[in-house]
């Protein structure tokens, strides 16, 4: 018997990356919400490696807290190791990254959900959708409890109609051997969604106190930990190290000899896998002539002693990843804790997505994470965010966000997945943004901050220690373009230390700055500052002047980006009534439905003909209701 | 509407007295401000017309006198700022002047760009709505046609190898900032990206060279010839143009005297010009002077400079020769029908390797073997033949001059030490110019090019 189990503004069908941050930004935004998930125990789980980060993703982990989202602080204070990566390079590609206690991260996440006044958390297996007149409704469990809601986001990862595979052996599942969701999957079907297949997979676990150390080379954090969370003051001081092993001709000869056996090359696994993901008999096939391969040994926390072997990612039988483990070197007597497998699972093509996140066929529905044919909990968790944003914004009749590509590595992903699709699991990589110069690590809260407040995700607190230091470096560089330093012996010898040459006139701080030799911390030597500044300060102050030159370039570029994103294209408009639009570019138009000109120029198939007869059939719908108004006030 | 400004030839190329360059958009009487030499074009009246000379802004020489207008908007066809440059028909002039608003920020129009203007600035009425869309698909799907044939399989072949450079050193960029850990994958340093960004700079410099080639025999082989007075200029014109019977024009300005005479010579095209001095058998040396000769030579591909061997050699000529010293130079004894006065010897010797054909115009000896030498200089030279269909088309020069400008910003940001992903940049932006040329800019490449290059992931 069905019963009624209650009314919500927003119901999360999953409670991993994306569903955590769906829930609470949708709390955050005053909907009452629902989030529901198949263990109570999983909450925030990470399924493959322990870590959470890196170049492209750890800058997305700094957009999710800019914009009062829960992985940055959660993250900061379950860490076991921090490490800033890139230091060599640009401010643009710095990158943080976090090796992450596992069990503490869910603990943490789940205690942060408890503590939020307006959500319910309840352990539940949704098998179907209300959905009527064609608008979803709420979701209708296994236990026949119908849950009722304004808007309901889907965040199920690899869940729907998983498949685990090793060796010869297959078996339907979640990852880490969890309860899959089947029939929510045929119902999205029945729905009219088009799914695909796609795959990924996770290297064995083994016992450290199995690993003879000594043959590999410790990978340590960084002495002074940075943050994820613009809200975090406090660093983790014992830091746990990572170690690097190597795999040798020896392993690629068993590889080699067990190829028939792998999942991957028995034709057992149909499904799409990602190719920066390789398993690593992938990797041994696909560059037969590199002798070795790393490995990283990551812990998977603290108060555990099982490792994370990464790059080791296989779907091999259990008995050829024993051998293959002990072939390397450190790892001769290592013992397996839970073997590698590929999982293969159901995905939703992202293209049947409004730029909100929202089913375009179903209105209400949202869906978020990994089941929008992404990989990476970062990935997931941005969709999470945006999808609760938006999700909450149509239950409340409030303001909806859409980050565009110049705003965020946030818009960028989620454009990408709603214009072009995905032919495999999709990952943020740093060369998918035009604009990385201005999505960095560095000023997500100067990018996000102000858009954050207005839409009620952040506190009042919070916003205003943001505007203090947006007011601090603009003080600071006014200062500096006022400050003048006259060529001297003492100054020429510190120019001379720091590799440049001499000064010959007189100039301005700002402009010493520009060269590239020239630090603030040198600057700072030469015209002191009254007060101590906060080293976010002084760091935005170099990389704002320093870099100017490219910034501006970029912020060019946007420019003339955003006149085609301005240009709106009317939503019943008729793709078919356009003479003179290609037959192709008419199918994908139909099939994206872009909301702007300029997104309709990124779909392939799409080229500048297309684009230019759009833009004068647009115009001239624009003239038509001109004239329309013109001649009713006449 | 804030759209940039275009540029085009809007008059069809090589037919007719006059040309006309148009500009539109904002930036439009800016541009062409700049490259004038006559009213203050910033401040003139809208709706006029305005004589005055093109100077080049590099060189700072004249290129050509013009009739400017000026129209703001909105009153104009686009309802944006329009300049339009009256200019001489010849292919030359007008393509320099178009380059040279291209070269001041216009960008190059596309086909129908300026009807397409028009109509999003709504200056054509709805029902001419539908005509628009489809001379857009025509325009663009035809340009699209002739750029793809223009395009010789050589240089698409080349282009495309200059973007595998090009892309394979990005992608090692990239994986070097998406992969930091990867120790199998070398960093990529700045000499190496020094290296390989200099050898692309020199390709496209060759290319744009050989564009300059090609361009004289689509344009002719402007050729001047020099002399004294009476030495039989104007006979050797006559003769060159009666013998191959002047191909086409015989343009007379409206606002100055040229005439260009196009005549072939054994598939030479050659473009005889500034020829007020030639026509009138007066001393081109010493009507406009020794500088202004220069001037004229400057701009030659090829010089006959003709000598009397009727009479002996004089300062002057020798003035000349010294002035021919580094070109492509014919040099021709006329009259030798009349007795020797002049030393041959002497004339060996100025003449270094340049060709000396001994001729009799008034006997109509010697022509064959003056062409045979011009066909020799030009096709048995510098310029391989196979080589002459490379870049022809304006955008492809264009883009090509594009590109040469930001591997010179890229390599200014190595001299500079910039951190090696924002030099990228400009590489990457060098690689998405190329790919305009061959018609393939799709994004995704590069991330293709990253995992078959290097074995990545977890």
């Amino acid at each position: 018997m069905v019963y009624n189990a209650g009314h919500f503004d927003v119901i999360v069908i999953g409670a991993g990356h994306a569903g955590v941050e769906a829930a609470n930004a949708a709390v955050k935004r005053g909907a009452k919400t629902l989030m529901l998930t198949l263990n109570l125990d999983m909450i925030a789980f990470m399924p493959c490696n322990p870590s959470i980060g890196g170049p492209a993703k750890g800058v997305v982990v700094r957009e999710i807290d800019a914009l009062g989202g829960l992985m940055g602080k959660v993250i900061d204070k379950t860490y076991i190791q921090m490490r800033m990566l890139n230091t060599g390079k640009g401010p643009a590609v710095r990158a943080l990254r976090a090796q992450a206690d596992k069990p503490l991260y869910i603990q943490e996440m789940k205690y942060q959900l408890e503590k939020l006044e307006n959500l319910t958390i309840r352990q539940a297996m949704v098998e179907r959708l209300i959905v009527e007149d064609g608008v979803c409704k709420g979701v209708l469990t296994e236990t026949n409890a119908a849950y009722y809601a304004k808007s309901v986001i889907i965040t199920t990862g690899t869940f729907m109609r998983g498949s685990v595979i090793i060796g010869d052996l297959s078996y339907q599942s979640g990852p880490n051997n969890q309860r899959p969701s089947v029939k929510l999957s045929e119902h999205l079907e029945e729905l009219g969604f088009e799914l695909v297949r796609f795959k990924t997979g996770t290297p064995p676990r083994v016992n450290a106190n199995t690993i003879d150390y000594s043959k590999t080379e410790i990978q340590p954090g960084d002495d002074k930990p940075s943050h994820f969370s613009y809200e975090t003051t406090e660093a983790i001081v014992d830091q746990i190290p990572c170690w690097l092993t190597y795999t040798n001709e020896k392993t690629h000869q068993i590889i080699d000899d067990n190829l028939a056996l792998s999942a991957m090359y028995s034709g057992m696994i149909k499904g799409t896998g990602p190719r920066y993901c390789p398993s690593i008999e992938d990797k041994v096939v696909r560059f037969h002539d590199k002798p070795r391969h790393q490995i990283f040994l990551e812990p998977e926390g603290r108060n555990t002693e099982e490792v994370y072997v990464q790059g080791f990612s296989t779907s091999l039988p259990e008995a050829v990843q024993h051998e293959m483990l002990r072939s390397i070197e450190g790892l001769e007597k290592a013992e397996i804790m839970r073997s590698g497998y590929a999982i293969e699972y159901d995905s939703v093509v992202p293209t049947q997505l409004w730029p909100t996140l929202e089913v375009k066929n179903i209105p209400g529905l949202f869906t978020a994470g990994q089941i929008n044919g992404t990989s990476g909990y970062e990935e997931a968790a941005g969709q999470g965010l945006m999808a609760g944003i938006n999700a909450a914004a149509r239950a409340l009749e409030i303001e909806s966000l859409i980050l565009d590509r110049s705003q965020a590595y946030i818009g960028v992903l989620i454009d990408d997945l709603v214009t072009k699709g995905t032919n495999e699991p999709y990952r943020l990589l740093t060369s998918r943004a035009e604009y990385r110069l201005l999505l960095r690590h560095d000023n997500a809260d100067i990018r996000l901050t102000e858009k954050a407040y207005q839409l009620g995700l952040i506190s009042d607190e919070r916003y205003q220690v943001f505007q203090g230091k947006v007011a601090l470096i603009e003080q600071e560089k006014k200062r500096l373009a006022k400050q003048t330093i006259k060529p001297s012996s003492e100054i020429d010898q510190l120019l001379n230390e720091a590799g440049g040459t001499a000064l010959k006139e007189p100039i301005k701080a700002l402009d010493l700055l520009k060269r590239p030799e020239v630090s603030y911390q040198l600057i700072k030597r030469l015209v002191p500052a009254d007060d101590t500044l906060p080293e976010e300060v002084e760091e935005q102050v170099e990389i704002q002047v320093k870099y100017q030159g490219y910034i501006d370039k970029s912020n060019q570029q946007v420019d003339r980006m955003k006149k085609m994103e301005n240009k709106v294209i009317p939503e019943n408009i008729d793709y078919d009534a356009i003479s003179g639009l290609a037959t192709e570019a008419k199918q994908k138009l139909k099939k994206v439905c872009p909301l702007s000109v300029g997104q309709a120029s990124r779909i392939s198939g799409v080229n500048p003909a297309d684009v230019s007869i759009l833009l004068v059939y647009i115009e001239q719908g624009q003239i038509a209701k001109r004239t329309s108004e013109v001649e009713h006030q006449a | 509407m804030d759209l940039d400004t275009i540029a085009a030839i809007s008059t069809p190329i090589g037919e007719g007295a006059i040309a006309i360059v148009r500009l539109s958009g904002d930036q439009a009487i800016n541009i062409v401000n700049q490259m004038f030499k006559g009213k203050d074009l910033m401040t003139v009246d809208s709706h006029t017309l305005h004589y005055g000379k093109i100077i080049d802004p590099d060189s700072k020489t004249m290129i050509e006198e013009v009739m400017v207008s000026v129209m703001r908007a909105p009153k104009t066809f686009t309802r944006e700022n329009v300049v339009e440059i009256n200019c001489h028909g010849g292919l030359a002039s007008v393509n320099r002047l178009l380059e040279m608003s291209l070269q001041l920020g216009a960008r190059l129009a596309e086909p129908g760009e300026f009807t397409k203007r028009a109509f999003l600035n709504g200056r054509i009425d709805l029902s001419q709505a539908e005509a628009v869309m489809d001379l857009i698909r025509a325009k663009t799907d035809k340009a699209m046609g002739v750029a793809v044939k223009q395009l010789d399989g050589k240089l698409s072949k080349l282009i495309k190898r200059l973007r595998q450079e090009l892309i394979e050193t990005v992608a090692h960029v990239e994986v070097n900032i998406d992969y930091p850990e990867y120790d199998d994958v070398e960093e990529m340093t700045k000499n190496i990206m020094l290296e390989k960004t200099m050898l692309v700079y020199q390709e496209i410099e060759r290319l744009l060279a050989m564009a300059r080639q090609g361009k004289i025999l689509r344009e002719g082989i402007s050729t001047a010839i020099i002399g004294r007075p009476n030495v039989g200029k104007s006979s050797l014109m006559n003769a060159l143009v009666q013998e191959n019977k002047a191909i086409v024009t015989d343009i007379p300005g409206t606002t100055r005297d040229v005439i260009e005479e196009y005549v072939n010579v054994r598939g030479v095209p050659l473009r005889l010009v500034d020829t007020a001095g030639i026509r009138d058998t007066e001393d081109i040396v010493e009507k406009i002077g020794v500088e202004r000769s220069r001037q004229v030579l400057k701009e030659a591909d090829l010089v006959l400079l003709v000598l009397n061997f009727n009479e002996s050699l004089t300062e002057q000529d020798r003035q000349l020769f010294e002035l021919v010293k580094d070109l492509d130079v014919i040099i021709l004894v006329n009259k030798t029908d009349l007795p020797n006065k002049i030393d041959l010897n002497e004339v060996a010797g100025l003449a270094k390797d340049h060709a000396i054909v001994n001729m009799s115009l008034i006997e109509e000896q010697g022509i064959d073997q003056l062409e045979e030498a011009i066909a020799r200089l030009f096709f048995a030279g510098q310029i391989e033949s196979d080589d002459l269909s490379y870049v022809s088309n304006v955008r492809h020069i264009q883009l090509l001059k594009q590109a040469l400008a930001t591997l010179d910003d890229a390599m200014s940001a190595i001299n500079a030490d910039m951190p090696i992903d924002l030099i990228q940049i400009d590489v990457t932006r060098t690689w998405e110019l190329l790919g305009e040329i061959v018609g393939d800019t799709v994004q995704d490449s590069l991330i293709d090019q990253l995992f078959s290059q290097f074995c990545l992931g977890k």
